[in-house]
């Protein structure tokens, strides 16, 4: 039998160290609900997510009752709706947001992801009318989350893309006080079986519907840092994968529970720490226990390196399929630790970028000065799918540019996504840059130095 | 069903039959019993089989709750399987 300290151990991780499931995501394939007839189109969508997801909370909510652990988000993703809806005769895919937003309300998920384009080496017609509907679709919904994938590492970045993004995220800002930007992400190397919003769609090359579920427990990993004070980092490594390792584990049991309630198939794990802005859930606090003053200082990008490779190392072995974004994320708003050194002045962009150079996923949730220019977005998106593309990782931008916000200001987005402190901005120009227009050509793959 | 139930609380008189009792009621039956003081607190672990439990298993850890709740005790009944696969490979 499991002996009474194992027992005390789980109980404490769960109701003293925040750990949790983070989200039971169900992919739902909408390829064979194209049709001409946009009424028609948006009827198919919203029956066959209604159907697939009808018993997803109520089965989401049952495993977290028995098993005791807390399924803190159920949510959906969907085939990027540019290639599922390009063959509908319209020019304008808002309503295919609204219809999204429909279902998923009716459903009862707070977030569905999938109002999404692949674009790293160039646009079709329904790319494009896709990516221009992004900031009204994202005013005119609560539940909808978008992305694009702008580049990659065998296509290279896609320059127009990366200039039309800096377009749409301003827009986006404009139309919705800056909130819509945290439901928009841009990617380059984008994963197909992601669970974690807002970046999640459902790839081309997964099955009809299939469960992946995403965990997190930065919390758990802190507290048995805390246990290790002044140990050398071999045993810090050790301790993270150890722990990464029952993390995963229970993320695994209850993947394979909810597909097997649901008769859907098992995707992956995903094995994220995920910050919450609560007190003790932060990824700030780990890199900091391991001796930083705070985070930002140097050492904090070695120090983030050794957690995400730590934590990818644990959670493998403990489960059977593993895949997503798998790593440590880094959003400044989400993240206590985080925003505490970004409102000191401790913690800037340009470490930021640094460390997404060793870490899942990107610049996340970062709120910029409302007088940042297109062109400025457009290259932080530049530089940061230029780090993704040459490491042969994912990596994104969340970024929000608060209309009428300076530096020192706070924004506060509400929930999970929490609050963030506009952060400066380098003011010298990239306009020429970025008008230059494009493709960076994909990098070659040898002499690596 | 084989199910973990933690008490966890201060230590008052009769909190082992108080538990028991509740779970009797609903038809439970208790398998392993460990329990101890720790820092003023009790602390007692139980495996139970919930194959003839009279109510689902949502119910039961309500009831089991809310009965803990007016003694001061926090009680969870959890399935067994979520402490092995934690702890065990």
């Amino acid at each position: 039998m499991i002996t009474t300290n194992e027992i005390l151990e789980t109980i404490d991780m769960i109701s003293q160290q925040h750990l949790d499931i983070r989200t039971v995501t169900m992919g739902i394939s909408l390829r064979d609900c194209g049709h001409p007839d946009l009424k028609t189109c948006c009827g198919k969508i919203y029956d066959k997510i209604t159907r697939c997801a009808e018993r997803l909370v109520q089965t989401g909510e049952d495993i977290e009752r028995e098993f005791g652990i807390p399924i803190v988000n159920k949510r959906v993703s969907v085939t990027p709706v540019a290639i599922a809806c390009e063959s509908c005769e319209t020019e304008d895919f808002v309503p295919f947001a609204v219809t999204l937003d429909r279902a998923a309300e009716a459903v009862g998920v707070n977030f569905i992801g999938g109002f999404s384009a692949l674009v790293q080496k160039g646009f079709t017609t329904g790319d494009r009318r896709l990516i221009d509907a992004i900031p009204e679709a994202l005013a005119a919904t609560k539940r909808v989350c978008s992305s694009v994938n702008v580049g990659s590492t065998r296509a290279g970045i896609n320059m127009d893309a990366v200039a039309l993004m800096g377009r749409v995220v301003k827009r986006t800002a404009e139309l919705t006080k800056g909130q819509g930007c945290a439901k928009l992400v841009v990617f380059c190397n984008a994963v197909e079986d992601n669970p974690f919003m807002a970046g999640a769609f459902h790839g081309v090359g997964e099955p009809e519907c299939v469960i992946n579920v995403g965990v997190s427990g930065p919390g758990v990993v802190h507290h048995a840092l805390q246990k290790c004070k002044g140990e050398p980092f071999h045993v810090v490594a050790e301790t993270v994968k150890k722990t990464a390792f029952r993390v995963t584990r229970m993320g695994e049991l209850v993947a394979q529970e909810a597909s097997r309630r649901l008769g859907v198939p098992f995707g992956i794990v995903d094995l994220s720490l995920a910050p919450t802005p609560a007190v003790g859930d932060s990824v700030a606090d780990i890199l900091e226990e391991m001796g930083l003053e705070s985070v930002g200082a140097p050492g904090t990008t070695a120090a983030l390196a050794l957690l995400n490779d730590a934590v990818k190392k644990g959670g493998v072995m403990a489960s059977s399929n593993v895949g997503g974004l798998s790593g440590a994320f880094i959003p400044v708003s989400e993240d206590a630790g985080m925003i505490r050194a970004a409102a000191a002045g401790r913690l800037t962009i340009e470490k930021l970028e640094a460390m997404t150079c060793v870490c899942s996923v990107g610049l996340d949730m970062i709120a910029l000065p409302g007088d940042t220019t297109a062109e400025t977005v457009s290259a932080i998106i530049a530089d940061e799918a230029a780090i993704g593309m040459i490491n042969q990782k994912t990596t994104a931008v969340r970024v929000i540019p608060v209309p009428g916000l300076a530096v020192g200001d706070t924004v506060d987005f509400g929930g999970l996504l929490g609050s963030a402190p506009v952060m400066a901005v380098n003011p010298a120009s990239a306009k020429l840059f970025i008008e230059r227009g494009g493709r960076i050509p994909a990098p070659i793959n040898s002499l690596k130095n | 069903m084989k199910a973990i139930v933690t008490v966890i609380g201060k230590d008052t008189v009769g909190i082992i039959a108080h538990v028991c009792a509740v779970l009797a009621e609903n038809g439970v039956n208790v398998l392993d019993i460990s329990q101890t003081v720790m820092r003023e607190y009790f602390t007692m672990i139980m495996l139970v089989d919930t194959a003839g439990c009279k109510v689902d298993f949502a119910a039961l850890a309500d009831i089991l709750r809310r009965n803990g709740q007016a003694r001061g005790l926090d009680v969870r009944i959890q399935r067994e399987d979520i402490f092995e696969a934690m702890h065990r490979i």
